[in-house]
């Protein structure tokens, strides 16, 4: 489950103007949580509920 | 599972503080011994005595060429901890000899690996090459931290703490507004947060040291490369400008700010910092400035941190947190050093 760079990046950006994070995994699986505890809970439970 | 990140490379001190004397600094709960031989080469050995352990840094204990004579019965070692001498006898016991550390120097650090010789990969080592480029100007320091090295770590990972504990020094109302991005590299173990404010008051740690008036551009750009080395690239410049697309910044100034996070006890960390700048090079009055303005500011997350660690100390294990989007960074440090500690 890697991308095509080769690299597990995970990348998390605030949305601009919001309180939300939006998560991105490696394997391209994306979310947007207002917890950031949550959100890595999410991340790394990769490759749990991660259908991108 | 160990209380800090086992076989990793930790910064020990800066090469300048080692010359041909003894010297000696604990890492990760380890008291090393250290002196630079006639050679020029940093040693790095177990600060105690095979014999009864006393301390071969301290007196009567003495550097005699590049043998160091303990100050209690005189057991003799050369610079590779291999004992030569013992008092009375001419038999030395097989297993009286000090198992040196790796030690590398680099980046006007004094690197040591703490772990299994065996795993030490210099080539693991991370860089910070401003601190002994020509093309910058660095002025450095470190202060002796009464916390636990993570407290320092969360601490660096969240610069949203500037407006409130640096306000009047690098901290402005913008640091604390302004959203982050974060992501975690875990091939290559880098931890990046990103906070790029684009319209900013310009505080005085700036103005004063690159004449910048009026508002500007302000980018933090951190990355951390656990356990021990975190760099923040920051970017000072007018208002509008950005680099060009070869990459070039003319209009910029730019600050490379390293810190070395080494733990010194389970509850205590040795605090490097160091700040290389590509402007005003040279300038002694700039680095006066910017050496006093970083100390001051470092002193204040200090003892800010000092008192931290005495109030968790008194708290029960797990005791409840609250995280909110600033804490993005520092949350995925911990995990990465958590992980990092289970294997060890
Ligand atoms: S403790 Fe060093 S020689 Fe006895
Ligand atoms: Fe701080
Ligand atoms: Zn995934």
């Amino acid at each position: 489950m890697k991308t095509t760079t080769g690299r597990r990046v995970f990348r998390i950006h605030w949305v601009p103007g919001t309180d939300r994070l939006h998560a991105t995994c490696h394997c391209a699986a994306e979310r947007e949580f207002e917890d950031p505890v949550e959100l890595w809970e999410w991340l790394l439970a990769h490759p749990e509920g991660h259908t991108p | 599972m160990s209380w800090f990140p086992r076989d990793q490379w930790y910064v020990a001190a800066y090469g300048s503080e080692i010359a041909h004397d003894l010297f000696t600094r604990t890492v990760c709960g380890e008291p090393i011994l250290f002196w630079r031989t006639r050679d020029g080469s940093v040693t790095a050995m177990p600060d105690r005595c095979v014999h009864r352990r006393f301390p071969l840094s301290q007196p009567p204990s003495r550097l005699v060429d590049d043998q160091v004579v303990c100050g209690y019965h005189g057991f003799t070692y050369d610079s590779g901890g291999k004992c030569v001498a013992v008092p009375g006898q001419a038999r030395i016991p097989r297993t009286a000899r000090l198992l040196p550390y790796p030690v590398v120097e680099q980046d006007s650090f004094v690197w040591v690996f703490i772990g299994d010789p065996a795993n030490a990969d210099a080539s693991r080592i991370p860089r910070a090459p401003w601190l002994v480029d020509p093309g910058y100007t660095t002025v450095c320091g470190m202060e002796p931290l009464g916390a636990r090295y993570g407290l320092l770590v969360d601490n660096l990972l969240d610069l949203s703490h500037e407006t409130y504990l640096h306000g009047g020094y690098i901290g402005t109302p913008e640091v604390a507004s302004t959203p982050i991005n974060t992501s975690v590299d875990e091939d290559a173990g880098v931890i990046s947060v990103s906070r790029r404010m684009d319209d900013a008051e310009c505080p005085p740690f700036y103005s004063k040291s690159t004449g910048l008036q009026g508002r500007i551009a302000r980018w933090q750009d951190i990355e951390y490369m656990p356990p021990c080395l975190y760099t923040l690239h920051s970017r000072i410049a007018p208002v509008g400008s950005v680099p060009r697309a070869d990459g070039t910044d003319p209009d910029a100034f730019h600050v490379e700010v390293v810190y070395a996070i080494t733990p010194e006890t389970e509850t205590s960390t040795h605090d490097f910092w160091a700040v290389a700048r590509d402007f005003a090079l040279g300038d002694e009055e700039v680095s006066a400035f910017l050496a006093e303005s970083n100390r001051t500011v470092v002193l204040q997350d200090v003892e800010a941190l000092n008192v931290l660690e005495k109030v968790i100390a008194a708290e029960p294990e797990g005791f409840q947190e609250l995280s909110i989007n600033i804490d993005t960074g520092g949350l995925a440090a911990r995990r990465v050093l958590g992980r990092l500690c289970e294997k060890s």
